[in-house]
């Protein structure tokens, strides 16, 4: 009965999630969660912001080198990106207080020109629903996420880039 | 002990029955609203959540030593969760389904089930936010007081209660946390584990004044304090067949400082904690203070950057349980300050903090040579160094009167003495390591490694004189092809050298990805050094993926190596296996 019960509720409830997500709230504005800045100063996420143009927001850790091949990737060809769309990459480093002091160093070190936020304890994680990293997410004129999408292989950057014109011409994410 | 477990399964029974109502009052949480209030309430609401399963189907292997008695002859296992958050104006809601059925080898048996071991209630403005049910926090690095959760470790201390925080006026912050931890699926009941109190205060300066809002100095700065309750004002423990009974601190508290000081490119952190006599199965029941201090020290401009760290540890575990002595349970924070390598090889012996006592010091260099010079070439190079070192803490034995003895860690008295900015002479690990990360042309780029590493086997793992310290160097080049703007190979190889424990290894991996979507590898890693010819072993590894936006598939066949997985401070052993394995993650 017990079980049952669990069952019922939990498809229920599941259920009820997808389908709600799917008509209700296709584009979902930006958490506000309290994080820091690189310099390991309070920072709320609802700060986040690039005057109506388009925003990426990668999450990425020191130690994940898919996340790192990625935004070298990207900073190659981040300086076209931004002239072309006005995109603006906002790097959202998982890194613990094992490893935070070292993303600083590591993104001047590697010559990034992203803006760089840390997110100690995963708060901003968590309301962004992120699992396992690379996860980027792209943001429409009015801070919706209206699109993501997991993991990264070489060349998927091209893909990014074709999300981020049709966001910067308003055109609907599928 | 006996007269405990009997006592707290009288509650327990209780307790199941409310349990066996959580599901419809689940229910009731997320579907009232909507009868309720109808279209309003649905206008503005938004639904999020994020799934994962693991499920692995096991085989016998008699070359590694894998018999259906070391799998409980259960050979098709699953790890899975459903986390679903509601939001609607300044309220969210969410819970995260778990299932283990029974859990992968190598996660506690303890695990086995399923429920709802995290749900929360969250309401926020502008000034207050107040959390009821589960929550993670962190106050200053975590040294006093870090809930978190790792699914790929089976680590979850989240706390069970209530959680404010205040903002009075902009650059300053007030929380207070009470509750008590998750411990696998035990229910909570008086006395099987304590009740966590704590506050913590920041001031940003230059939010709090206005005339520094734009100044180049940013200063933050902050306390905490912390308290765990455990009932109980003694306890018998067994020391050289003679029974003592203690007297306890049925609370223990915890304080802190930090500082965060920023000048340009120059940050300094800060952070030093102080444990009041915590007596306890880890620490042998002395009664010695706690002390831990954790500094960094970094510089970076554009192209350049470099970071310094300290960490001293002594006597720093701090559970809301004084019984337990694995993962469970810890109030605070206590990471390695070692480089956590991904590489397989690199991985093999990886540094866990020695909550008992420890002196570490780490440093990286990291620079980029620019595009079209002699080193950068056309597309640039990257250098980085990183070492680490973490040794015993120096520690001098006490008089016990007791005993008429001079001894260290003697059970009931205050242990050792302690010369906190001295490291001891025992060297538990470390780490030189050199990357070079460089791009050759549009089509080929690499990253080569070289590290030499240090391990002190038995201190790391809590063996007695058994394995001694492992020298290892280890060689690794990734090589990455983009055949075209789809598709790339990349291979990695790798070495690890070494005359201890089980010699040498060779591994290799190829993989090849199409963009965005697929990806499919073989990999091996050979043990060929092996003094024991029937241990040389491949542990080959077939993976294939398909992603398709947030949504990612894997299926893998093969072997995984015996060894120790690390995220953070927290380790945990990784058995031999064999076998299929699926993982389905998902968020959406």
């Amino acid at each position: 009965m017990k079980k049952f019960a669990w069952l019922v509720g939990f498809i229920a409830i599941t259920g009820f999630a997808y389908s709600q997500q799917a008509t209700i709230s296709k584009n979902r504005p930006l958490p506000s969660v309290d994080i820091k800045d690189v310099k390991g100063n309070p920072f709320n996420t609802s700060a986040i912001e690039n005057n109506g143009n388009p925003i990426v927001i990668s999450f990425w850790a020191s130690w994940c080198k898919p996340c790192i091949k990625e935004l070298t990737t990207i900073a190659d060809i981040y300086g076209d990106w931004q002239e072309e769309t006005g995109v603006k990459l906002i790097a959202v480093s998982i890194d613990d207080a094992r490893s935070s002091s070292l993303v600083a160093p590591l993104v001047n070190g590697k010559n990034w020109d992203y803006q760089v936020l840390l997110d100690q304890n995963g708060d901003f994680k968590r309301a962004m629903n992120v699992g396992p990293i690379p996860h980027t997410f792209v943001l429409n004129s009015k801070r919706e996420i209206v699109w993501q999408h997991t993991s990264f292989a070489e060349g998927s950057e091209r893909d990014l880039i074709e999300i981020i014109k049709k966001v910067k011409n308003g055109e609907e994410i599928k | 002990m006996s007269h405990k477990t009997s006592y707290s399964s009288i509650n327990f029974s209780a307790l199941k029955k409310l349990y066996a109502l959580f599901p419809s009052l689940l229910f009731l949480l997320f579907i009232l609203p909507f009868l309720t209030h109808g279209q309003d309430l649905i206008k503005g609401s938004q639904v999020s959540g994020s799934f994962q399963a693991d499920a692995q189907y096991y085989l016998k292997d008699s070359k590694m030593g894998i018999t259906d008695s070391s799998i409980d002859g259960q050979l098709t296992r699953m790890n899975g969760f459903t986390e679903i958050n509601y939001s609607f104006k300044n309220f969210t809601a969410g819970m995260r389904f778990e299932a283990y059925l029974p859990p992968l080898v190598g996660f506690d048996p303890k695990y086995q089930g399923y429920g709802v071991p995290y749900w929360f209630l969250n309401y926020k403005n502008d000034k207050l936010e107040i959390t009821a049910g589960n929550f993670y926090e962190q106050f200053g690095n975590g040294l006093t007081l870090r809930t978190w959760q790792e699914w790929t470790l089976g680590f979850d201390n989240s706390l069970r209660g209530l959680r404010v925080k205040f903002t009075p006026v902009n650059g300053i912050t007030l929380k207070g946390v009470w509750g008590v931890q998750r411990n696998y699926w035990e229910p909570y009941s008086d006395n099987n584990r304590g009740i966590v109190k704590g506050g913590d205060l920041d001031i940003f300066l230059n939010d709090l004044f206005a005339g520094l809002k734009d100044a180049k100095t940013k200063i933050s700065f902050g306390g905490s304090f912390v308290s765990d309750y455990q009932r109980g004002k003694t306890t018998d423990i067994l020391v050289d067949t003679m029974i003592y009974t203690l007297k306890l601190p049925e609370n223990v508290a915890m304080y802190s400082g930090r500082l965060n000081l920023n000048v340009g490119g120059v940050n300094f952190y800060t952070e030093y904690a102080h444990k009041i006599n915590d007596p306890s199965s880890i620490n042998k029941y002395i009664y010695k203070d706690g002390n831990g201090i954790f500094t960094t020290l970094s510089y970076s401009q554009k192209g350049l950057g470099i970071q310094g760290s300290m960490k001293i540890i002594d006597n720093m575990s701090y559970k809301s349980n004084r019984l337990v002595t694995n993962n469970q349970l810890d109030i605070n924070y206590l990471p390695s300050i070692t480089k956590q390598h991904t590489y397989a090889l690199a991985a093999m012996y990886p540094y866990a903090t020695q909550p008992m006592g420890e002196f570490g010091v780490a440093g990286t260099f990291t620079y980029t040579f620019k595009r079209n010079t002699k080193l950068g070439g056309k597309s640039g190079l990257t250098f980085a160094v990183n070492f680490s070192n973490v040794n015993s803490l120096s520690k001098d034995s006490i008089y016990v009167s007791g005993i008429n003895e001079t001894t260290i860690n003697q059970p009931g008295t205050l242990g050792y003495k302690t010369n906190f900015f001295t490291p001891g002479k025992e060297k538990y690990y470390q780490d030189l390591n050199i990357e070079v990360d460089k791009k050759f042309s549009k089509r080929w780029k690499g990253i080569f490694m070289y590290l030499y590493q240090t391990y002190n086997k038995d201190v790391v793992e809590g063996h007695l004189n058994e394995y001694g310290i492992i020298y290892s160097n280890i060689g690794i080049a990734d090589i990455t092809c983009n055949l075209t703007n789809r598709f790339s190979l990349r291979g990695e190889f790798q070495g690890l050298w070494t005359k201890q424990d089980k010699g040498n290894w060779a591994a290799g991996l190829l993989e090849f990805t199409i963009a965005p979507q697929w990806f499919f590898s073989i990999q091996d890693q050979w043990n060929y050094g092996n003094s024991d010819k029937n241990l040389q072993l491949h542990y080959y590894l077939f993976s294939a993926g398909y992603t398709y936006n947030t949504s990612r598939i894997a299926l893998s066949y093969g072997r995984q190596r015996e060894g120790i997985l690390c995220v953070g401070g927290v380790c945990r052993y990784v058995p031999a296996a064999s076998g299929l394995t699926l993982t389905i993650t998902s968020s959406f």
